[in-house]
C-alpha cells in the first residue's frame, strides 16, 4: 500500500555534485606578469621605509657598478669583500650585469620582479618555493613544472613570450638562483647569461637532433652548471670560515684560555698550516705558527715543551694528531701463552670458564691473547700463578720474535727485568741450551727470579750485573737481546709522567747509556757462531736519538750489519732524520706506533756480526769509552749545575735509583763540598763505634782490660 | 755457590723423601746429563751441571739465581721450602690431595685445608705425611702436611683441618720480596 509516488525520473538539474571539474591550478599572476605596484597591498610604513633605504644602496651600488667596469681587476677583489652583502644587493646586482640585448625582453620583467619580493606576502612565497622544488635535479619533475607553466601562460591571459620549453627551463634556473639562500657572485650571472646565449644556438642545432638526444643535452648542460655551482658553494663556505686570526702577545698574556678554546686554536692552525699560502697572516711567520701550535699541544696533551717538538719533528701534522690522541688511550691488554706450561687454546679455555673475554692476539704470534674484559684480576687466577701465562704487551713479543733463539744455544737478555722477554726467549728454545739474564737492578732483579719460577724456566743463570762490564764476565754468546733502557716516551699510555718530566739530558743520558750497552752486546756475541752471531736491539722509546741515532753509531763503530727482522710489518726506520743521513740500511729496522698498529711505541733492529775483529785500536777505544762515560756523567753533572739547592736533595735521591748515579756530580764538587763530605765520612766512622767487620768480642776484651787497670790503680 | 755440606744434605734429603718418597733418585740420576743441589746464600739451588760451569763467571756477589730455587737453610740449620721447589716436588709426588673449585681461592690466601674443602686424597696417607695439593682440573697449587691420616679423614667434622698450608703458589705475588 503505501501512498503512490511519482517514480518517473526526475529532471537533472545540473552536472552532479561529483562530476563537478576541478579547475586547473591558478597561479599568482604577478610571478610572471610585469611589476604593477598598483595590484599590491599597501605597504606598510616600515615597509615603505625600507623600500626607500633599498632604493639609494641601489643607487650606490649601480654607481659602484660602474666603476668595476671601469676597473675590472679590482671588480675581483671587491666581489670577495662584497660576498657577506645580502641577498638583494646580489640580485640587483646582477640585473646590472647580467642585463644585455639579448635578454631584455624577458630579463626585465624578471629582474624586477625579484626586485619586490621582499614585498610580496607568505602565499607568493610559498608558490615560489615550489617553483624551486620542482627545479630539482629530476628531468621529470622539470617537464611537469614546464607543463604547469605552459598551462599558466595559456590560462593567464598575459603571454610574456613564445619560445621553446628550455628557454622557459633556463628562465625557471635562473630564478631559482636568485632565490638561493647563498649569494651567488655576479660572474655567475654572466655565465648564466652566457649560457642562454648558447642554449640559444643549441636551439638552432638541436633542429636537426632528435628529442631525446635535445633532452640529454639539456640534462647534460644543468649537470655541469650544477656541479659549477657546487664548486662555487664549497669555495664560499671555506672562504666563510672565519680565517684563524693570530692572537697579539698582549692579550695573550693576559687573557686565560680554556681547554675547548686551546682545542678549536689547534684545529685552526692546523688547518691554516695545511694551506700556508692560503691562510696565513702576512706578518706571521711559518715558525710562529708552529711555536704557538707546539705551545697549545703541550697544554692541551700536557707533555713538555721538549718533547712536544720533538715529536712535531717527527710526524706530520695529521699524523702527529693521531699520535698523540692515541697515546692517551691505554693499549688493549695482551697476555703471553707461557708455551713450557700449556698450549694457547687450553688456556684460553680456561681464562673463559672464569669470566674471562679473549681473542688470539694476531696472526703474527702464536702465543698471544688479547683480553677485552675480565670478571677476575688477571694478574692473581690460579692459571697466572701456576705460570700459565704472563702479562706482556703485544709490543714486547716483538724483540723476542725477531730475536728468534734456536734450542741449545747461549743467549743473554742484557736488561732483563721484569723477566717477560726473557722467559718468552726460554720458551722458545724449551728450556734447553742457556739463558743469561742481566740487569743492573738489585730490587728489579727479583721480579725476574719470581717470574721466572713461576713460568717453570729452568735454564737460565740470573745476574745483577752492570751491562757495560759484561764483556769482561763472559763472551762468545749466540744471541743478545738488548731491550736497552730508554725514555719512555713510546709507553706514554702506561706512565704519562714520561710526558713532562723527560728533558734533553734525559734522552742524552739514554742514548750515550745505549750506545754503550750496545758495544758491549756486540763485544760479547761471537761471530764465528754456527746459529747465531745476531743482537736485537729494541727500546719503548719513539725518538730517532734513541734509536737510529744508536744504531747507526754501532754500525760505525764494530763490524756489524743489519739485517731483516723477520716481522712482516712495523714502520720502517728512519734514514733520515731532519739533517741528519743513517746508513740507508736502517730501513731494515722496524717502528711500531700505538696509531698504527694499537701497541706500544717501540723500535726493533736486529744486528749480525760479521767479524769478531774490532776495526779501531785499543786505544781509540778506550778514548772512545771514555768519552762516552764522559758524556753521561756530565750530562748528570749539568743536571746539577741546573738544580738549586733547594730541590739539590730530592735530584740525590732520585739519581741514588739511577744504575749511574753513584759517580753523579762528582768531578764538579766545590772544595767547601768536598771538605764537607771527608769531614761526614770522617764523623759516620766515629759516631758507629760497631763496625761491621769489628766483633764483639774486641769490645768485650778492651772493657776487661780497663777493668783489670781500674782495680789496679786504687 | 758451593757443594752442601754432608749435615745439609742429609737434611735436604730427608725433607725431599717426605714428598717424593723414593722418587729423590730420580732428581739425581736423569737422563739429560747431570744434575745436582748447590747452596749459594743458604738457599739451595737445583741446576744441571752444564749451567752450573757457565755460572761460575759471575761472582758470588753478581750472581742471584741459577736454575730452580729449591728453599731456604734457616739460621738453626733447618730447611724450608720455597714454593719454587714444587716445579720437581709436583710430578713427583706420591700422596696428593685435591682440594675443591670453591677452596681454591682460600687455599691460595694461606689457608690450612678443612674437611670441607677437601675434594680428593690419596688412600693409605699417613698423618704429618707430605703432601702437594691440586685443584681439581690437576692444576699444583702449593704443598703441605696431612693433619690426619686418610682413614680419619674420611670421618672427620666438615670444618676440622686435614690439610696443614706450608707453601702456596699464591707466595709468588704475596711474598715476592722475602722469596728471594
Amino acid at each position: 500500500m503505501g501512498r503512490k509516488a511519482e517514480f518517473s525520473e526526475k529532471p537533472r538539474k545540473g552536472p552532479g555534485r561529483k562530476a563537478r571539474k576541478q579547475k586547473p591550478p591558478t597561479f599568482p599572476k604577478k610571478s610572471f606578469a610585469p611589476l604593477d605596484n598598483s595590484d599590491d597591498k599597501k605597504l606598510s610604513h616600515r615597509q615603505k621605509q625600507r623600500l626607500i633605504k633599498r632604493d639609494q644602496k641601489k643607487k650606490i651600488q649601480n654607481a659602484k657598478d660602474k666603476k668595476f667596469k671601469l676597473f675590472p681587476d679590482e671588480n675581483k677583489e671587491a666581489e670577495r669583500n662584497l660576498q657577506n652583502h645580502t641577498l638583494l644587493k646580489n640580485s640587483e646586482k646582477r640585473k646590472s650585469i647580467g642585463f644585455s640585448d639579448e635578454n631584455k625582453q624577458w630579463l626585465k620583467p624578471k629582474s624586477t620582479k625579484n626586485k619586490t619580493q621582499g614585498k610580496k606576502d607568505d602565499l607568493e612565497l610559498e608558490v615560489e618555493s615550489n617553483e624551486e622544488g620542482s627545479d630539482s635535479d629530476d628531468q621529470d619533475q622539470e617537464s611537469e613544472t614546464d607543463e604547469q607553466e605552459s598551462g599558466e601562460l595559456s590560462n593567464g591571459n598575459e603571454i610574456l613570450k613564445v619560445g621553446s620549453l628550455a628557454d622557459i627551463s633556463d628562465d625557471e634556473n635562473e630564478d631559482a638562483n636568485s632565490n638561493d639562500d647563498f649569494d651567488v657572485s655576479d660572474e655567475e650571472s654572466d655565465d648564466t647569461a652566457s649560457n642562454n646565449d648558447v642554449d640559444e644556438d643549441d636551439d638552432v642545432d638541436s633542429d636537426s637532433l632528435l628529442p631525446i638526444e635535445r633532452e640529454n643535452k639539456k640534462l647534460k648542460r644543468r649537470e655541469a652548471k650544477e656541479a659549477d655551482l657546487a664548486a662555487k658553494e664549497m669555495q664560499m663556505s671555506i672562504d666563510h670560515q672565519e680565517i684563524f686570526s693570530f692572537p697579539d702577545n698582549d692579550s695573550e698574556e693576559n687573557k686565560e684560555i680554556t681547554l675547548q678554546e686551546i682545542q678549536q686554536r689547534i684545529k685552526d692552525i692546523t688547518l691554516v698550516l695545511s694551506d700556508f699560502k692560503k691562510y696565513r697572516q702576512e706578518n706571521h711567520s711559518r715558525t710562529e705558527y708552529l711555536d704557538l701550535l707546539r705551545h697549545d699541544l703541550c697544554i692541551y696533551y700536557s707533555y713538555n715543551d721538549f718533547l712536544m717538538g720533538k715529536l712535531m719533528d717527527m710526524f706530520p701534522l695529521t699524523e702527529l694528531m693521531e699520535y698523540l690522541e692515541a697515546s692517551e688511550v691505554p693499549r688493549p691488554l695482551t697476555i703471553r701463552t707461557n708455551s713450557l706450561k700449556t698450549r694457547r687454546r687450553d688456556l684460553a679455555a680456561a681464562l673463559i670458564n672464569r669470566g674471562v673475554n679473549l681473542d688470539p692476539l694476531g696472526k703474527w704470534t702464536k702465543v698471544g691473547l688479547v683480553v677485552y674484559s675480565s670478571q677476575v684480576p688477571l694478574g692473581a687466577t690460579p692459571e697466572y700463578l701456576a705460570g700459565h701465562y704472563m702479562i706482556q704487551g703485544a709490543s714486547s713479543l716483538l724483540p723476542v720474535m725477531a730475536l728468534a733463539p734456536q734450542e741449545n744455544e747461549r743467549v743473554l737478555d742484557m736488561c732483563s727485568a721484569p723477566g717477560g722477554k726473557g722467559s718468552h726467549i726460554a720458551s722458545i728454545m724449551k728450556n734447553t741450551g742457556v739463558l743469561f739474564a742481566n740487569d743492573a737492578n738489585r730490587e728489579r732483579i727479583k721480579a725476574v727470579v719470581a717470574n721466572f719460577h713461576r713460568l717453570g724456566v729452568i735454564n737460565a743463570i740470573i745476574s745483577c750485573e752492570d751491562g757495560c762490564k759484561f764483556r769482561n764476565v763472559m763472551t762468545g754468546f749466540d744471541r743478545i737481546l738488548l731491550d736497552a733502557p730508554c725514555t719512555g716516551t713510546g709507553v706514554v699510555a702506561k706512565d704519562p709522567s714520561v710526558k713532562s718530566t723527560k728533558n734533553e739530558v734525559d734522552v742524552q743520558r739514554c742514548y750515550n747509556l745505549q750506545r754503550k750497552l750496545l758495544l758491549t752486546a756486540i763485544d760479547c756475541v761471537d761471530a764465528k757462531s754456527k746459529t747465531g752471531g745476531y743482537i736485537v736491539y729494541s727500546t719503548c722509546s719513539v725518538l730517532p736519538e734513541e734509536n737510529e741515532w744508536v744504531i747507526d753509531y754501532a754500525l760505525k763503530k764494530r763490524n756489524v750489519k743489519l739485517v731483516p727482522t723477520g716481522l712482516d710489518f712495523g714502520v720502517e726506520g728512519f734514514t733520515k732524520y731532519r739533517q741528519y743521513r743513517f746508513h740507508p740500511s736502517l730501513n731494515l729496522t722496524r717502528r711500531y706506533y700505538p696509531h698504527t698498529h694499537n701497541m706500544d711505541g717501540f723500535y726493533v733492529a736486529k744486528l749480525k756480526k760479521f767479524s769478531n775483529t774490532i776495526p779501531m785500536t785499543k786505544e781509540q777505544q778506550e778514548a772512545d769509552e771514555k768519552e762516552l762515560d764522559e758524556a753521561i756523567t756530565n750530562a748528570e753533572s749539568v743536571v746539577n749545575k741546573n738544580t738549586d739547592p733547594m730541590e739539590k736533595s730530592v735530584h740525590e735521591e732520585n739519581e741514588l735509583r739511577r744504575p749511574l748515579g753513584k759517580h753523579a756530580g762528582k768531578p764538579n764538587l766545590s772544595e767547601v763540598e768536598i771538605d764537607l763530605k771527608k769531614r761526614k765520612l770522617v764523623e759516620s766512622k766515629t759516631k758507629y763505634i760497631a763496625n761491621e767487620f769489628e766483633k764483639p768480642l774486641k769490645v768485650q776484651k778492651k772493657h776487661k782490660v780497663d777493668h783489670k787497670t781500674v782495680s789496679l790503680t786504687p | 755457590m758451593k757443594r752442601l755440606s754432608d749435615e745439609r744434605a742429609k737434611i735436604l734429603f730427608e725433607k725431599l723423601s717426605k714428598y717424593i718418597g723414593t722418587n729423590v733418585k730420580q732428581l739425581i740420576d736423569r737422563p739429560d746429563g747431570t744434575y745436582c743441589f748447590r747452596e749459594h746464600r743458604d738457599r739451595v739451588y737445583y741446576v744441571s751441571e752444564r749451567i752450573l760451569k757457565l755460572s761460575e763467571c759471575f761472582g758470588p756477589e753478581k750472581l742471584v739465581c741459577v736454575g730452580t730455587c729449591f728453599g731456604k737453610f734457616s739460621k738453626t740449620n733447618k730447611l724450608k721450602f720455597h714454593i719454587t721447589a714444587l716445579y720437581y716436588l709436583a710430578p713427583y709426588a706420591q700422596y696428593k690431595v685435591w682440594v675443591k673449585p670453591s677452596f681454591e681461592q682460600q687455599y691460595l690466601y694461606g689457608n690450612h685445608i678443612a674437611k670441607s674443602g677437601l675434594g680428593r686424597i690419596t688412600e693409605n696417607a699417613g698423618q704429618y705425611q707430605g703432601v702437594v695439593v691440586y685443584s681439581m682440573n690437576d692444576l699444583p697449587l702449593g704443598f703441605g702436611v696431612l693433619a690426619r691420616s686418610t682413614t680419619e679423614c674420611k670421618t672427620a667434622d666438615p670444618m676440622t683441618t686435614v690439610c696443614f698450608h706450608q707453601s702456596d703458589i699464591g707466595e709468588y705475588i704475596r711474598s715476592e720480596d722475602t722469596l728471594f
